[in-house]
């Protein structure tokens, strides 16, 4: 009786799936799109990204301190990193009174203690970085319709992540002839509309003075901010990497003493003869 | 436990003998994972899987627990409360990544443990009671480890939600009040989130205490073997303790250290990366995918592609992915072969790695939009995954030529050794075995 009622099941899903393999196909529209795409370049980073099967690895401070200045100068117009507190900071080594000279840089979104209105104070080191605009709607206002995402999570948002930054930030190009922009937006091959309405930000060379003497160019600016958009999405990627290492190294001498002790205990059952 | 060899516990001190009479938990223990448990002697590495998915489920309890503390379920908070555990929290991004990589390893584990089950016969009497406990658990933690996944609040939690709780509007009649009570409204918001916090948080205990019944109903028969034959003697078994809590330990160690490379080394890897994206009701993901171990049961449901008759072909796909897993529930009743094990059933076997070649195909296409030639090959797999269990296996299990079984496991082992006339593929060839105390 279940068989044969499993027989009947089984032949009803069959044909019933079977009936749809064999009606014939929508005709495949090639999409435009996909033909100009191209896949974000694969960069050997010191860190190895903040996805990737990277065993060893940190983020170079110096490299950190001129992403964040990248960010500041340029990225800060439009985005924000309100994930990240500033005290957060500490991890690219700057000191504590640096740390609160860029926080009180910043002004907060706070409330005046005499008539409860908002207002705003200069940041601490214990605040995040503040929005850039109060909300979606005065962003889009503000940009011509399009809304800057938050940065703070970015790299690990993006499929390429870290690489996917640095071929976006030099990725603009003229649009082939096939390829009609929209007014206000820009030809990006890497964005997956491959529209994007962020104006190149990092297009010319000296641009920003680095600080420690690193060559300004635009080239460097792209790989710089996307570690620290790296660092900014994983803070605890090297916290992570070296605990990583101490658990496996524990785990492998743990697992050979395993399976000494299993050896051990059944020798007498697969003895070789003697 | 079941036979008469078993070893019984005998308490040694005052205090031993005073609890044994009221509270007898080392007797208990004794025979359950100690020297009191006869086993099997000949289990291979596949029969590790078991301890290893209680281990994956006490690392997500454990875990969840902690995460818990820290998770807020609002949908103005949600997501910014991982990124709060993140960051802020001590040591909260290992836990995190502890919790969301070990739904994924737990998944595997089970996965092999099933295979294994269907491999060498564990679903045959006198272990059906046990299979289909098992498939419960199966079930629960599809229900869990969804629900767990919305509880991030990103976009792909939304969207998943929404398309989850959507299959159930397929049903007729009742399927839009089933929809309305899964979210507690019309859309995936607050009180979705809500409702699924609390029963992410339920279910495991529930989970853990069909394991309880599960092994309970493992210990009434006792393991089965890779031969399939029955224990028939004590020279067939050797104690759980200290054989296979030793092998089972060394199996943990291999577990826990590629558990650790992908917690610590590559933690993102399984994931969606639109899963760090808040939930925003008004952006539709270009690509909806469940996580990687539903992705054969989303193939299963994206194959249906065409009404058949009057029935609407999103029914027909739901109907099918439910009924692929129920279908396991009459397993013991479809393969009706005396022998168990697919290493005497030469035909089954074949089948068998066919069925496993299958279900990795449709694996990877669930992953894929749908997109050609994706759908087709979902088509063809989904008609023959359906074909393997309800007619084939039906069939082989009548018709089929099994090969001799050996007349013990003991006798099996000592072929395997070469004491008696070596069998063929012996692989220890001149080894001498000894039998079991």
């Amino acid at each position: 009786m279940v068989r044969l009622g499993a027989l009947a099941v089984g032949l009803f899903f069959c044909i019933a799936v079977l009936w749809g393999a064999v009606q014939p196909r929508d005709a495949v529209i090639p999409d435009p799109v996909k033909a100009l795409y191209k896949h974000p370049t694969e960069i050997a980073w010191v860190h190895n990204g903040a996805a990737n099967l990277g065993i060893t690895g940190t983020f170079d401070r110096k490299q950190l301190q001129r992403g964040f200045q990248v960010y500041k100068e340029v990225c800060s117009g439009c985005h924000s990193i309100n994930r990240v507190a500033f005290r957060d900071l500490a991890d690219l080594g700057f000191t504590v009174p640096e740390i609160k000279a860029i926080a009180a840089g910043y002004e907060v979104p706070s409330i005046d203690d005499k008539t409860g209105e908002p207002a705003t104070r200069p940041g601490t080191p214990a605040d995040k970085f503040p929005l850039i605009y109060p909300n979606e709607i005065a962003a889009r206002a503000a940009q011509n319709g399009a809304l800057p995402p938050d940065l703070s999570l970015i790299v690990k948002a993006r499929e390429g992540g870290t690489n996917y930054i640095n071929s976006l930030i030099n990725g603009y190009a003229e649009a082939p002839a096939s390829w009609t922009v929209p007014d206000g937006l820009y030809y990006n091959p890497y964005f997956k509309s491959l529209n994007i309405a962020m104006p190149p930000p990092l297009a010319v060379d000296d641009q920003i003075t680095y600080v420690d003497g690193a060559k300004s160019t635009k080239v460097q600016y792209a790989k710089d901010i996307a570690v620290f958009l790296t660092w900014t999405a994983e803070p605890k990627l090297e916290a992570r990497k070296e605990t990583g290492m101490a658990a496996i190294i524990f785990l492998l001498i743990m697992t050979g003493l395993g399976y000494l002790s299993y050896k051990k205990v059944w020798a007498d059952l697969k003895r070789k003869p003697a | 436990m079941s036979f008469p060899w078993a070893k019984q516990y005998q308490p040694t001190t005052d205090f031993g003998k005073y609890m044994d009479k009221q509270l007898p938990v080392p007797r208990l223990v004794y025979s359950a994972l100690g020297a009191g448990y006869p086993t099997p002697r000949n289990l291979n590495y596949f029969y590790n899987f078991g301890v290893l998915n209680g281990v994956a489920l006490v690392i997500q309890i454990v875990t969840g627990v902690i995460l818990g503390m820290h998770y807020a379920p609002s949908t103005l908070v949600a997501f910014d409360s991982i990124e709060h555990i993140m960051r802020d929290v001590n040591s909260g991004w290992m836990f995190r990544y502890m919790h969301a990589v070990g739904a994924s390893f737990f998944f595997a584990v089970v996965y092999v443990h099933i295979f294994r089950g269907l491999y060498y016969g564990s679903f045959k009497p006198p272990r059906e009671v046990l299979w289909m406990l098992g498939l419960v658990i199966f079930l629960l933690m599809m229900a869990t480890a969804f629900m767990g996944y919305v509880l991030v609040w990103g976009q792909m939690s939304f969207w998943g939600a929404t398309v989850i709780t959507g299959l159930f509007s397929a049903i007729p009649v009742v399927g839009g009040y089933i929809q309305t009570l899964l979210l507690g409204g019309f859309a995936p918001d607050n009180a979705t989130l809500n409702r699924f916090a609390s029963l992410h948080y339920l279910l495991p205990f529930v989970i853990f205490g069909v394991v309880i019944l599960h092994i309970w109903s493992l210990h009434i028969p006792g393991s089965n073997n890779p031969t399939g034959v029955d224990v028939k003697g004590p020279q067939d078994t050797v104690p759980f303790h200290p054989y296979y809590t030793a092998k089972d330990f060394f199996g943990l160690g291999v577990y826990l250290t590629l558990f650790a490379a992908m917690v610590f080394f590559a933690p993102n890897l399984l994931g969606e990366v639109d899963n760090y994206i808040p939930a925003n009701p008004l952006s539709t993901p270009a690509h909806i995918v469940p996580e990687w171990y539903f992705w054969p049961f989303y193939a299963i449901l994206r194959a249906f592609t065409v009404d058949f008759f009057f029935i609407p072909a999103k029914l027909l796909g739901v109907l099918a992915m439910f009924a692929a897993i129920l279908l396991l529930f009459f397993l013991p009743w479809l393969d009706t072969s005396p022998v168990r094990s697919n290493a005497y059933r030469p035909l089954n076997r074949i089948l068998f790695w066919v069925f496993v070649a299958v279900t990795l195909v449709l694996g990877v296409a669930g992953g894929k939009p749908a997109e050609e030639p994706w759908v087709m090959l979902s088509q063809v797999f989904t008609a023959y995954y359906f074909a393997h269990f309800l007619i084939l296996m039906p069939l082989v299990s009548r018709f089929e030529k099994t090969l001799p079984l050996p007349n013990s496991i003991s006798e099996s082992v000592l072929a395997k050794y070469g004491k008696t006339p070596a069998a063929p593929g012996a692989s220890f060839g001149g080894a001498v075995a000894q039998p079991a105390e």
